[in-house]
């Protein structure tokens, strides 16, 4: 239980921070203008010496996991997506990860039963929870781009009306709000009450998860709850968008600790699992075309190896040989 | 069946029993899995190199020890050792480096892996087998983890920790099912061969392994026949032959100017039952009047150094194209092999290629071009098979195989790391009339392990051998009950020579067979005399004296 705690109590402790802060220490400048420019700066840079990091590592061999047919012979019917034969393909089949989860959809529960047998189910929950939390992720964060933007593009207009089309509140209820937190909460009953899930997670799995809860329900009664004054916000993106360092005006406390804790989330990515945004693409299993007996793949250190020549064992074996019949090259 | 290193089938039986429907095995009340015991015992490991082998292979410590021991003799400085390893790898393989720093723990792999789901030890749920090491690279190569060290799970190297590796990094068969289901792509197979080869730098290894090494780098196999023992043997299964079908089939040997050379694991050509296969590819060639040699020099398809290290691998696959050349042949056809096909598809060229002295593959035959295989110039026996059948090039009679009801095992490493499914089937259902596909979740990119592969085929391994291979046996045993199979088709020579232990011990009544052991029964000869008994001499169905008129 202390791997589930430890992190939730520093998810408190963090949320703390700025309310301090701002309560006793006055540091609205700090928490408004330093720490968001410092938080994307460590984002940004980070993930940049992150993927360097990566792509500077050599791929010395051609290793795709092949989960469908080959290209072979003219009849056989290939899977392009599963096992593509060339990179435009291997591309799909990365994109339809990034976006589809693909491989997760496969995802099966085996049970063992009498006999003793071994039966698999489908088992879905994981895929539909990730794909929810991501893409609900997704959209919220492009829904902030309003407080950033000095007019609204049409596209993310257009993605909130979807997103608040049930319009049941005042201000209108987002969707992806609810399917955020309810993503969020099965995510971390998952970890909890399945055994083998419990064993294997670590404080860093359930402190994101606690981290983007903590968002995400402030945020949440920001907008429907305290409702926090949304012009000095305005403001402050504004300015942070144009790189400004103006003071900003008085902002609810709660607001703060909501800045604080995505700027935590910021700064954290480039140093846990949460990279995991960038390996995807860089997953040598998925993203080479199975095609290395066409196409020639090059490691750029391929060492030189001694091996027995021919030479060496006909040298060794000669005389056996010959009187076995076999043909040799020296008498 | 009795071995000193397993449960009585019923007693294993039994203990599957009472742990259903829980997979995981132990109480753990809340334990991290670092604090959860190593335990070596009968059965569960495989013993180590013998010292006249490392010094053979020039490879670190050599001397007498045994899992079990308190005191593993690890060389002074090994903790060096295997961090400049690891430093080393992460550095030359993108994938090893990634693979460490990208799962989400997300646990779509756990239930995946056949030692797990035989096993019920949390650590062979791929992602902890995995963790064994990410915690100690987290301790060692990130800086904030180490701060964090209880939070982030990392943990310092020691002996313990070794001892665990080798535990647990021989008991995954590197046969990647678990990176199909994986949403990063995370190949722990990938994460095994490192390890095993820092493992090794240390000279903690597998005595099965490094053995059929020492021997394959001698003598060319990894059987250690010496190259007139290779012949005969092969000469002894013409004579079977003929005995079958009253057909001479000439094989030749180390011949210059053959237009193909044709490699196989070793397997085939001295362990039962891959010798029928091995009858079965040599009647094939008679009959299409294939103009091809074997080489006693290069006479071993399966690369062993695979299981040990990336040199290793390189070292023993140089042979093929080295004695290629030599030969003057214009394409290589390989065999029936798990591992063999995933080093010559994914690494071949690559290590020891370009093969410009070859000639992009053509079936003489068909005039067939193997377009893939354009630049490794070796061609699966499967596809040239199917590529014969597909344009009639063969006298077929499926009934001889009636006496078979058949059903189709995918090897792990065709599977995952090449990709061919059809071809065998296609194959398979030419040569045979009842064909039965295993439940789905168990065939083609999921299929499971036999649970013997990657060097862990060894006797005193059996008790984690059967568990690792019950996945596979329950699927058998499904089509078993459901459509009365009895035969297990398979395309793998560690398949050929695990699978009949497996069988007998979950599955009694099913046989393994090769695939072109039943093409062979199948191919109606010129000259042949009237063909009552298959190749194993088991009189096959409506062939017999009795049923003589039609
Ligand atoms: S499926 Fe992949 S990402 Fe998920 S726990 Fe397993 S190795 Fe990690
Ligand atoms: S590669 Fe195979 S044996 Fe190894 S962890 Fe994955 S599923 Fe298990």
């Amino acid at each position: 239980m202390k791997k589930v705690l430890k992190p939730l109590i520093a998810v408190i402790v963090l949320a703390l921070i700025p309310w301090a802060g701002i309560t006793y220490g006055k540091l609205d400048y700090v928490f408004a203008i330093v720490i968001p420019y410092a938080a994307a700066a460590i984002l940004v840079l980070g993930m940049f010496f992150r993927l360097i990091d990566w792509i500077r590592r050599p791929v010395p061999f051609n290793i795709p996991t092949t989960c469908g047919q080959e290209q072979s012979l003219d009849w056989v019917k290939t899977n392009p997506l599963e096992c593509p034969s060339n990179p435009f393909m291997a591309a799909v089949r990365v994109l339809s990860e990034v976006f589809l989860f693909r491989s997760l959809f496969r995802n099966t529960k085996a049970e063992l039963h009498g006999g003793p047998k071994l039966v698999y189910g489908s088992h879905k929950w994981l895929w539909l929870g990730g794909l929810a939390f991501h893409w609900s992720m997704l959209v919220i964060v492009i829904r902030h781009a309003r407080f950033f933007l000095e007019t609204l593009p049409m596209p993310i207009g257009l993605l909130e009306t979807f997103d608040s089309f049930l319009d049941v509140t005042v201000p209108a209820f987002y969707l992806t709000d609810a399917l955020a937190l309810a993503a969020i909460t099965f995510l971390v009953l998952r970890r909890l009450s399945d055994e083998k899930m419990r064993l294997l997670s670590l404080s860093t799995d359930y402190f994101p998860l606690f981290l983007f809860g903590a968002i995400a329900v402030i945020g949440i009664s920001m907008r429907y709850v305290t409702k926090v004054n949304v012009m000095p916000v305005k403001a402050l993106a504004m300015t942070l968008a144009h790189f400004g360092f103006d003071a900003p005006e008085p902002i609810g406390v709660l607001f703060y600790v909501h800045l604080f804790l995505v700027c935590v989330l910021l700064a954290y990515i480039p140093f846990s699992k949460l990279v995991h945004m960038g390996g995807i693409f860089l997953s040598p299993t998925r993203n080479l075309p199975n095609n290395s007996r066409a196409r020639r793949h090059v490691n750029p250190w391929n060492p030189d190896i001694k091996f027995r020549t021919y030479a060496e064992y006909e040298d060794e074996f000669r005389e056996k040989m010959k009187k076995a019949g076999l043909p040799v090259e020296k008498q | 069946m009795s071995n000193k290193y397993a449960l009585k089938p019923d007693e294993l039986k039994k203990e599957f029993e009472q742990k259903k429907p829980r997979l995981l095995k132990g109480e753990f009340g809340g334990k991290d899995w670092w604090d959860l015991p190593v335990e070596f015992r009968d059965g569960n490991w495989c013993f180590p190199a013998k010292p006249e082998v490392l010094d053979e292979l020039h490879f670190a410590n050599p001397r007498k020890w045994a899992a079990t021991d308190k005191d593993w003799q690890l060389p002074a400085g090994w903790e060096k050792t295997i961090r400049d390893g690891m430093k080393d790898r992460l550095k030359r393989f993108r994938s090893f480096k990634v693979f460490m720093d990208s799962c989400v723990r997300c646990g779509a792999c756990a239930d995946k892996c056949h030692f797990f789901l035989g096993t019920g030890d949390p650590k062979n749920m791929p992602v902890l087998r995995a963790e064994l090491v990410r915690s100690v690279y987290r301790n060692d190569f990130t800086g904030l983890a180490k701060i964090l060290k209880d939070f982030s799970g990392s943990r310092t190297l020691t002996q313990d920790v070794i001892k665990e590796w080798h535990m647990y990094f021989h008991q995954c068969t590197e046969c990647r099912r678990c990176s199909v289901f994986c949403p990063m792509g995370i190949d722990t197979a990938e994460i095994t061969m490192m390890v095993r080869e820092l493992l090794n730098l240390i000279g903690v290894n597998n005595n099965w392994i490094l053995a059929p090494v020492a021997n394959c780098n001698r003598t060319g196999n990894h059987l250690g026949i010496e190259p007139h023992t290779f012949e005969q043997n092969i000469m002894s299964l013409v004579d079977d032959i003929e005995d079958v079908t009253g057909v001479k089939v000439n094989p030749t040997f180390n011949r210059k100017g053959a237009e193909i050379l044709f490699i196989t694991p070793s397997g085939d050509v001295f362990a039962d039952p891959g010798v029928y296969t091995m009858m079965g590819y040599l009647l094939l060639f008679h009959h299409i009047g294939l103009d091809y040699t074997i080489s006693t020099y290069a006479s071993e398809g399966g690369n062993f150094g695979m299981f040990t290290s990336n040199e290793m691998m390189k070292k023993i696959n140089a042979k093929m194209y080295h004695e290629a050349k030599r030969l003057g042949v214009k394409w290589i056809l390989g065999g029936e092999c798990g591992h063999m096909w995933r080093v010559v598809h994914q690494y071949m060229n690559t290590m020891n290629g370009p093969a410009d002295f070859l000639k992009e593959p053509v079936s003489p035959i068909t005039g067939t071009k193997f377009t893939n295989a354009k630049t490794t110039k070796m061609v699966h026996i499967a596809e040239f098979t199917a590529d014969l059948i597909k344009h009639g090039k063969l006298k077929l009679d499926p009934t001889r195989n009636d006496h078979l009801r058949t059903t189709f095992h995918d090897s792990c490493n065709v599977a995952r790391g090449m990709g061919m499914f059809e071809e065998p089937r296609y194959v398979l259902n030419k040569v045979c009339n009842v064909f039965h596909e295993m439940p789905e979740n168990t065939i083609k990119e999921q299929t499971f392990c036999c649970g013997s592969g990657s060097g862990l085929n060894a006797e005193e391994f059996m008790d984690t051998r059967m568990r690792g291979g019950f996945p596979r046996a329950s699927a058998v045993a499904h089509v078993r009950e459901k459509h009365k199979v009895d035969s297990l088709v398979t395309i793998c020579a560690i398949d050929r020579a695990s699978l009949p232990a497996l069988m007998r011990y979950w599955n009694p009544g099913v046989t393994v067979y090769g695939l072109h052991e039943l093409v062979g029964n199948a191919l109606i000869m010129q000259g042949e005399k009237k063909r009552t008994e298959d190749l194993r001499e088991n009189p096959m169905a409506g062939f017999g004296e009795g049923d003589d008129d039609e």
